[in-house]
């Protein structure tokens, strides 16, 4: 009961809100166009003519939510996964080289992470340099690195997925010099009593330890690679994926076409991220954390 | 003394390449001083006891090899350098890690010369970056259109100071500051509203949280339909873009004063906007510089995107999809760094900032 007046309330009527918003500016938005073509057909408009008509138009300025509904479905469920028309396509395309830099830069940050804090050297000269990176804005030079890479005949999946893995390579790396710093002075020192070796000290207590910290910043990695692979998808000059669904939808003025890649890439990215919330509860219940 | 395995490696090679042949034609004076001082950095390294003085004598000799190395670059006009000169390469790079890992294992007692230290790791570790590329990439050959070299990078950028000015202020001064401002302004206004409200902060939150995870830089085709291809529809994208971060930081921000000082502030009968101002905002700070760090990077991808679905023939976005199409892989680079280095200046500003305003926090008492 709780969580349905703490949680499923307010949330319920922030989205109605929203939804509700939605087709105001709908409304507001479409107008003119409607106007503008009553005036040309010298025809008076009625107001709940004037009102039918925004929502029901072929390039809406702002298309209705039901309009996108439509699409969506029209696009996941009528057309077959492997026509080239599928959102479906388009959306697994996006997801797999999502998940192939995800991957990488997660494995890539948890590495960089464990050199970090067993070395000195590195922690004082790397360390500075990794937290640079990112002030690099990389997303705006993922077209290039696409172009690059395809020039020397690097292409498909994998420069796509590269951008993922720089863009998720840092949350981890982060989070996981944190994470395995955060078993206590007490606990290193009883380990030290038991005259564990690096190793033993390594996966008996600082892997253990930092699990809810790479959990933590898997979540921010997975969103932002997603991020990164739509991106990525945009100078391939619109073959295929979510990016390259928005390009086209922009260069024909599409703006259906628009919303559903983006409602469909903001689902994507909720899903995956409580996808990781959910394997983050069981690995934490399964080595006995609290909470 | 415990002799390091780097020190016996780069000693072995640089005696190596007295000997071998470095692939160049025609003699020079770089062909005998660069082995010679690379075996005596090793030598050096090898068998002098660790002191301060033989430390500092290390660094010059290692770089003065390395300024020798590049400038050895140019005999190799028409042949590829061969194997002495990479043995050459190899043991001048690992001479400098030496170097490095000597430097970082000092602890220097005064304050001032360990944050000499403190800075001096890094700036080694980029130049090293930098001299490694610049030597590879004209070592090896590599074609500039996939790489070009930090030199070539150099020189362009100094040839066309006026073009990266100019779309500098298109999309740094004009898009990215106004919707940052925006932005973050009022994302936390909005959240000081939605802090009032229970009811829409258990109802917002997650909602905004949700937000900020998704690939807002999709907006920007829908932006760019909206406010026209100039500068505004940029600062549209920047303005959602670091609206969320800003707006979930500061609520969270909002709730952390602890409930002993909250209660204090009601025996003193304090009214709201007191307990605000003089209790609560202090209290957030760290989490509002936290999104204002974060939101400092998202608005110069969001006016970079942006710009790729339609901008003025000015802007850093433009020019980077432009030059990408001709091939002018140097003129990339050079916008690449002019937006690495505005983003490094604000990050580390806004840094400056917080320190000067959280100077009560934790993290930054000594």
């Amino acid at each position: 009961m709780n969580f349905v007046r703490n949680s499923v309330i307010p949330v319920g009527t922030v989205l109605i809100g929203i939804l509700a918003l939605w087709y105001v500016f709908t409304v507001i938005l479409n107008a003119p166009f409607e106007r503008d073509q009553a005036a040309r057909a010298n025809t008076a408009i009625s107001t709940s003519q004037l009102i039918a008509n925004t929502m029901a138009q072929e390039r809406p300025v702002l298309p209705a939510p039901h309009q996108v509904a439509a699409e969506i479905r029209k696009t996941v469920f009528d057309i077959s996964p492997t026509s080239k028309r599928s959102l479906v396509y388009h959306g697994w395309v996006t997801l797999s080289s999502t998940l192939l830099g995800f991957g990488l830069g997660t494995l890539l940050g948890i590495l960089l992470a464990i050199a970090i804090v067993h070395s000195r050297t590195l922690d004082k000269s790397l360390m500075p340099w990794i937290i640079t990176s990112q002030t690099v804005p990389i997303l705006a030079i993922a077209p290039m690195i696409i172009v690059v890479l395809n020039a020397v005949n690097i292409t498909g999946i994998l420069p796509k997925a590269m951008i993922s893995t720089y863009l998720s390579f840092f949350p981890v790396a982060v989070g996981m010099v944190k994470g395995l710093r955060s078993p206590e002075i007490m606990y290193l020192d009883l380990m030290r009593t038991y005259n564990a070796s690096k190793a033993q000290v390594f996966w008996k207590l600082r892997w253990p330890a930092s699990m809810p910290y790479l959990f933590t910043s898997m979540k921010i990695a997975v969103a932002i690679s997603l991020v990164g692979a739509i991106v990525g998808e945009l100078p391939t000059g619109a073959v295929a994926g979510i990016g390259a669904r928005l390009l086209a939808g922009s260069y024909y003025g599409q703006t259906v076409q628009i919303w559903a890649a983006l409602i469909v890439a903001a689902l994507m990215a909720a899903v995956l991220v409580s996808l990781i919330g959910l394997i983050a509860a069981f690995v934490n219940r399964r080595m006995g954390a609290r909470a | 003394m415990k002799r390091s395995p780097l020190a016996i490696v780069a000693f072995l090679l640089a005696a190596a390449s007295l000997v071998l042949p470095t692939g160049a034609d025609g003699p020079g004076i770089l062909f005998f001083a660069t082995p010679a001082l690379l075996f005596a950095a090793s030598a050096l390294a090898l068998f002098a006891s660790a002191s301060n003085s033989s430390l500092i004598a290390l660094l010059i000799l290692v770089h003065l090899a390395a300024i020798f190395l590049i400038g050895l670059l140019g005999a190799f006009a028409m042949a590829a350098p061969a194997i002495g000169y990479w043995c050459m390469v190899v043991a001048a790079w690992l001479l400098a890690w030496l170097a490095v890992q000597r430097l970082a294992a000092l602890r220097p007692k005064s304050l001032t010369a360990q944050r000499m230290v403190n800075l001096a790791l890094p700036v080694l570790f980029g130049a090293w970056l930098l001299i490694l590329w610049e030597i590879v990439v004209r070592g090896f050959g590599v074609p500039p259109i996939l790489l070009p070299s930090p030199s070539m990078i150099a020189a362009r950028i100094a040839g066309s100071v006026p073009t990266l000015w100019a779309d500098f202020q298109q999309t740094f001064l004009k898009a990215a500051i106004a919707g940052y401002v925006i932005g973050c302004g009022s994302g936390f206004l909005a959240a000081i509203v939605v802090d009032r409200v229970p009811f829409l902060r258990k109802g917002l939150l997650p909602v905004g949280n949700l937000v900020a995870a998704l690939p807002v830089v999709g907006i920007a085709p829908i932006m760019v339909m909206w406010f026209g291809s100039y500068w505004e529809s940029k600062a549209a994208v920047v303005v959602i873009m670091t609206f969320f971060p800003m707006l979930v930081n500061t609520v969270a921000g909002l709730a952390a004063s602890g409930a002993m000082e909250r209660d204090l502030m009601r025996t003193y009968g304090s009214s709201y906007a007191q307990t605000l101002f003089k209790l609560r905002l202090p209290a957030a700070m760290p989490f509002i510089f936290n999104a204002l760090k974060i939101n400092s990077t998202l608005a110069l991808i969001g006016a970079i995107v942006a710009e790729f679905f339609g901008s003025p023939i000015v802007g850093m976005g433009f020019r980077i999809s432009a030059e990408v199409g001709r091939m002018n892989v140097d003129m990339v680079w050079a916008e690449i760094f002019v937006a690495a280095l505005a983003g490094s200046l604000s990050y580390g500003l806004i840094t400056l900032i917080e320190r000067a305003v959280t100077f009560w926090h934790p993290s930054y008492r000594t």
